[in-house]
């Protein structure tokens, strides 16, 4: 029973982590940005492709995926996204699905249709077990990483001159130009962390996900359900909302596999049929 | 005073009837449409995909271009059609007439149903419950295996021939007949529908509902309305695909299919139903041209010309004609839309 409670909750945290870069993109900037299991899958291939060929250890896999997907991001949103802003929420869907069909195309291409596997570290497989209650080292791991993750996005929100900038860019992007604030520049650069964690997200994911060229496809549903059940207008909301729906899936999954699948899509819609903006949103918030 | 009335409301009466007229264009298309039962005999299965596609399309149509109702997961009532027409007619009635019927009368409840969920919340919230629902049915669709087949798909059904006259043959033209005869009555249908003060008291609602909602019209009644006629539009396009193919599996229900029908909508232009059937004949000949690949790179092309028409700009792209000289415009525009009965300045 606590086991399940556990790897719930570890599997909730890895949503959250997908899914973060996503509240950031989605929710600050307002960007429905469909393709960021995209991002994720280019996190999770760059792990594959690092460790597999060129044996790089796992713990730089993550900063890399990181760093790279982020950057992938940058460019991408200077490119391309940069024209969206603006757009109707229509276009904005209609690029980034055009954007997951490709990306889900050049998986294919270029790695193959097959799952891909890795090799985590000697010390984070197997599991510990505490009172009858077994602890899976990597789902330790996750929960570390992301417990971390969550405070350091928190205080970077809220208590850095950038995360002061971000939320008076998004707020009204005019006046905070006047003040001085490169919008622009702002916004390249959150999206770039956004991704980046998506890349992150997508590293750490492999081991218990699975990977295969429909990633992108498979859990955007997913990403998304964190965001709209957890509100856009904070990272606590998506991050209560992950735990819950973590938890709410893997017990589901276990007790009545028959509706396994269902139990996350019915939490969804009976949230936003009682609350239309999310668990922990303002209200008229978007 | 009531002169002044009776004389604004005759000139809007006037008006309605107008954009009810037939225009040149539209004549054209269904010549072409019918003309193409003898001139293509070959092609009858790709034509019969088209008519069914842009069916759909005119049905995404009604709550994306008129409504303003952004969808993801549209799949959901044409994937709904497609096995209760198939269960109709396993279990029922091998009639495809009245299973046409059966499958809008169960997509039109769903559709109802479901618009409540649409009514709420802003356009994010609306992608994710329309997406959440389609979903919800695949798994639906994949779990219920001792009804629908589950992942091997509904098999051993045999459809008896139109009203009990007309049967399917071999090479297909039958299919398309009957699909374009549905598609043919179901367009005219929605024409007299946007046409009605009812479509244009939805395209008030999609501009600016705040003002709608001052001048009285009801909004919540209106999108209910349009989105329970659209889910059966849908259901029908979805049992089309099930009477002319025999077969069902839960690839109707699958997200690429919501996505496609967006596209193809997308690319014929929104909001004003002739889009869906322009789009679906480009879409479904591109395709067929592109799929000599593989599906996954099929993909690809999409994913392209999707962020390209983003790119450039849906507007734009519905402007084509505009890098013609002007009189040339003025010109196609004229001849394009045409009415019987009169002149060639008069039309607008």
């Amino acid at each position: 029973m606590l086991t399940i409670l556990f790897d719930g909750i570890a599997y909730g945290m890895l949503l959250f982590i997908l899914a973060c870069g996503l509240t950031i993109t989605l929710g600050l900037m307002n960007v429905i940005n469909l393709a960021h299991g995209a991002f994720a899958m280019a996190g999770g291939y760059i792990t594959v492709v690092l460790m597999n060929s060129y044996g790089v250890s796992f713990y730089w896999c993550l900063p890399i995926a990181f760093l790279a997907v982020g950057l992938a991001g940058l460019v991408l949103e200077r490119l391309l996204y940069r024209h969206l802003y603006s757009k109707p929420h229509l276009d904005q869907v209609l690029f980034s699905v055009g954007l997951v069909f490709m990306s889900v195309a050049g998986a294919y291409y270029f790695m193959g249709g097959q799952q891909q596997m890795i090799q985590l570290p000697q010390e984070l497989s197997g599991r510990w077990d505490l009172y009858g209650v077994g602890i899976g080292r990597y789902r330790l791991f996750i929960v570390l990483v992301c417990v971390l993750l969550t405070i350091v996005l928190q205080l970077l929100l809220t208590k850095t001159r950038f995360g002061s900038q971000l939320r008076a860019a998004v707020d009204d992007g005019r006046v905070a130009r006047g003040l001085g604030i490169n919008v622009s520049a702002v916004f390249a650069l959150t999206f770039a962390v956004g991704s980046g964690l998506a890349g992150l997200g997508g590293a750490m994911g492999t081991e218990i996900l699975g990977l295969d060229p429909n990633f992108p496809l498979k859990f955007m549903i997913y990403f998304l359900i964190v965001v709209t059940v957890g509100g856009t207008s904070s990272i606590t909301g998506p991050f209560l909302a992950a735990l819950l729906l973590g938890i709410a899936d893997v017990a589901g999954k276990y007790y009545v596999p028959q509706i396994g699948a269902f139990v996350i899509y019915g939490v969804m819609v009976v949230v936003l049929l009682l609350r239309p903006h999310g668990l922990f949103s303002r209200e008229g918030g978007r | 005073m009531s002169g002044a009335r009776s004389e604004a409301r005759d000139r809007a009466t006037e008006q309605l009837r107008r954009g009810n007229a037939w225009r040149l264009y539209e004549i054209a298309l269904w010549i072409a449409a019918a003309a193409a039962i003898f001139v293509l005999p070959s092609k009858m299965l790709l034509l019969t995909e088209i008519a069914i596609t842009a069916l759909f399309a005119i049905s995404l149509d009604l709550v994306l271009g008129y409504a303003g109702i952004v969808s993801l997961g549209h799949a959901a009532f044409f994937g709904l059609g497609a096995y209760a027409a198939g269960l109709f007619a396993k279990h029922v009635f091998a009639e495809p007439v009245t299973g046409l019927f059966a499958a809008a009368v169960v997509s039109g409840l769903a559709g109802f149903a479901a618009s409540f969920l649409v009514l709420r919340g802003s356009d994010l919230t609306r992608l994710m419950t329309t997406l959440g629902i389609a979903l919800m049915l695949a798994e639906l669709a994949n779990q219920l295996a001792w009804a629908t087949g589950g992942a091997d798909g509904l098999s051993g059904i045999t459809i008896g021939p139109i009203l009990g006259v007309f049967a399917f043959d071999l090479w297909g033209r039958t299919g398309y007949v009957y699909s374009l005869a549905a598609l043919f009555i179901l367009t005219f249908v929605a024409r007299h529908l946007v046409n009605s003060s009812f479509g244009l008291s939805l395209r008030a609602i999609k501009a600016n509902p705040v003002r709608a909602a001052m001048v009285a019209i009801p909004a919540r009644n209106r999108i209910i309305v349009i989105y329970t006629v659209a889910a059966a539009y849908a259901g029908v396009a979805g049992a089309l695909l099930t009477h002319t193919t025999s077969f069902v599996s839960p690839d109707v229900l699958a997200f690429h299919r919501s996505a496609d029908v967006l596209l193809v909508l997308v690319i014929g232009g929104v909001g004003y139903l002739y889009g869906g059937i322009v789009g679906a004949v480009i879409f479904t000949v591109l395709r067929d041209w592109l799929s000599v690949s593989t599906p996954q790179y099929w993909m690809f092309w999409i994913g392209l010309i999707l962020i390209a028409i983003v790119l450039i700009g849906r507007e734009r792209i519905a402007r084509w004609d505009s890098f013609l000289p002007a009189s040339l415009q003025l010109g196609i525009k004229r001849l394009a839309t045409w009415r019987p009965g009169a002149t060639l300045r008069e039309s607008r």
